[in-house]
């Protein structure tokens, strides 16, 4: 004879409310992503209100006559990470092909290694090597080089002060170089062998199977280089310290600038009226917006590539 | 038709001409060497860096950088001894409140993560990973300081607590994805009742990978300096209450960075050496202890 079974227990079960705690707190991370963005955007509602749309078209930033433009500080985050893109993704680039195509063994893994303790490193501590060391070494050596041989560029124009757009952008290149070698590394090891071999088969010199490659993995290449973008536009102790922090648009690069990041970083605990204060949450709103369409966009791009493995686009 | 005493050449002869052949292999060998070029460039940094923080770090570690308070300026000595306390008390707190938040939330994805929910919160994980720290800050600020009155060591552990959030959850999700699914299946086949096999078969397969990638994201967090700026603010004095503003080393090595006394300028090298030390030791130090715990 079947027994019948037991009748199912009505209520809450434990594993239900296992289930629910875990939720919960999966919950609470969207919760926080939702505050940020509602907390920022409330902050910078009277300077929003006050300024419109000019606050990102206009240049002048005067907390004595109330007035906030932020163009100086758009431009000099753009300006900045683009340079340290310019010196980062070629470096970047030919490493992460010496990675996976050339070296084995011992070599890769302490290259390997060398890209995680770098990634490591505090960004503070980035900012006083380039405002100690760096600085010295271009204001005595690399900028009255350029002076002197390319002074005819407007992009080399001026004084060598050390400090400036330029040690930003080589400081910000160090610190993203990383990102992109570690993410393009595993872009490129994920596209299939097949491809190097038939290429090789075919007479390719190694040269020529190695384009073939970057050729396929080029939109997970592209979201790593976006995602170092990422990276560069929100940086800010670093960059606080070398790059002068000067509200102006030079199109020399030996000049002082400031970014987005190093002017909340520098005057928000100075900012004593409430539209001054408002201005600085609102440059935080840009900032905020600006990393997440970014972000969202190389994600995609890599995540195309790998076929969905999301930990590589995780392994920032 | 071919004359009479030559041959066609077959098909699979090479017909490039010999200079395009001498070009193809140059612009290999060039192409070969920039990226081997390219490799060497990039290990450069780290030397210098570490080379500099060492050179000018080390000549100021000693004992009483650790145990000594701050000197004013113009007396010599003196060391960060507020400052270390106070960054281990504010990662501390903020580490207690983000691993079993973080943790929980790993688990659930990797556990019960097919939803559509469950897609919603990768998603705001890999958002949230990409905000940017003085945004964090300036957040923090208006929950944690404004409604408080004061800068806090408290309002720095809330900012430093969003930051560690998103890798620890990632961690979490890959190391319990990790253990294999027969695990599962030999425990529900017992009888055991879901919880019981994640809380008790799973999660125990998975604590040496949870563990290790946690702390490495507690680490980070130690050496962040944006987020702190005007949420702990920092303090020359010995405090440690939470709900006061509190000195931490990030920020003390900034101030003395970028005060015009040399000898601060010393003092905040040794500190960025020590703040080094700490970020990667505290990794090395769990690396080898887990191992140890795993061989077990």
């Amino acid at each position: 004879m079947r027994r019948p079974l037991p009748p199912r227990r009505r209520g809450p079960t434990i594993d239900g409310v296992y289930r629910l705690v875990l939720a919960s707190a999966a919950g609470v991370v969207f919760l926080i992503v939702a505050l940020i963005a509602v907390e920022v955007a409330h902050g910078a509602m009277p300077s929003i209100r006050t300024l419109g749309f000019g606050f990102l078209t206009q240049t002048q930033w005067d907390p004595v006559a109330d007035h906030y433009g932020a163009l100086p500080y758009l431009y000099g985050t753009l300006v900045s990470s683009l340079l340290a893109l310019i010196i980062a993704v070629p470096l970047g680039l030919g490493s992460a092909v010496f990675l996976a195509e050339l070296a084995k063994g011992k070599v890769a893994a302490t290259i390997s290694f060398v890209m995680e303790l770098l990634a490591a490193i505090p960004s503070i501590v980035y900012g006083i090597w380039g405002f100690f060391v760096l600085a010295p070494f271009l204001r005595t050596v690399l900028e009255p080089w350029l002076i002197s041989n390319f002074g005819y560029l407007p992009l080399f124009r001026g004084t060598p002060f050390g400090i400036g757009m330029l040690n930003a952008g080589i400081v910000l290149a160090i610190m993203i170089v990383p990102t992109i070698v570690s993410i393009s590394r595993e872009v490129l090891l994920a596209i299939p062998r097949t491809l190097r071999e038939g290429s090789l088969a075919l007479g390719a010199t190694r040269a020529e199977a190695i384009g073939i490659t970057l050729d396929a993995a080029k939109p997970g290449i592209l979201g790593s280089v976006v995602l170092a973008l990422g990276r560069a536009l929100g940086e800010t102790m670093a960059v606080t310290m070398v790059i002068g922090n000067t509200n102006r648009i030079s199109a020399s690069l030996l000049d002082p600038s400031a970014t987005m990041a190093s002017v909340i970083a520098n005057e928000f605990t100075e900012a004593t009226g409430a539209l001054y204060l408002s201005a600085l949450i609102q440059i935080a709103l840009v900032l905020f917006a600006v990393t997440i369409v970014v972000n969202a966009l190389a994600r995609s791009l890599v995540w195309l590539t790998t076929g969905g493995r999301r930990d590589i686009a995780a392994a920032t | 038709m071919t004359p009479a005493g030559t041959m066609a050449a077959p098909a699979w002869v090479d017909r490039t001409p010999r200079s395009v052949q001498l070009w193809r292999a140059t612009l290999n060998k060039i192409v070969l060497g920039a990226c081997i070029l390219a490799a060497g460039l990039v290990v450069l940094p780290l030397v210098l860096i570490v080379g500099y923080l060492i050179a000018n770090g080390f000549a100021g570690l000693n004992l009483a950088f650790f145990t000594h308070m701050p000197k004013p300026v113009g007396e010599a000595g003196g060391g960060m001894a507020n400052a270390i306390v106070g960054t281990l008390l504010v990662v501390g707190v903020a580490a207690a409140m983000a691993l079993p938040l973080g943790i929980a939330a790993g688990v659930y994805l990797a556990e019960y993560g097919r939803g559509r929910f469950a897609s919603l919160v990768r998603y705001t994980t890999d958002v949230l990973s990409g905000v940017p720290s003085i945004v964090v800050g300036v957040v923090a600020y208006g929950l944690v300081v404004i409604p408080m009155g004061r800068f806090s060591g408290f309002a720095g552990s809330v900012a430093l607590t969003i930051l560690m959030l998103p890798p620890i959850i990632r961690a979490t999700e890959e190391m319990v994805r990790l253990v294999p699914q027969s695990y599962r299946q030999a425990a529900l086949a017992l009888g055991a009742p879901r919880w019981k096999t994640t809380q008790q078969i799973v999660l125990p397969a998975a604590r040496a990978g949870i563990v290790t990638a946690s702390m490495l994201a507690v680490a980070r967090a130690a050496g962040e300096t944006a987020p702190l700026l005007f949420t702990a603010l920092g303090n020359r004095f010995w405090s440690l209450s939470m709900d006061q503003p509190i000195a931490t080393l990030p920020v003390f090595i900034y101030d003395y960075a970028r005060a015009p006394y040399t000898d601060w300028n010393r003092q905040a090298w040794t500190g960025a050496l020590v703040l080094v030390l700490l970020v990667t030791l505290i990794s090395l130090v769990l690396r080898l202890t887990v191992r140890r715990v795993r061989d077990r």
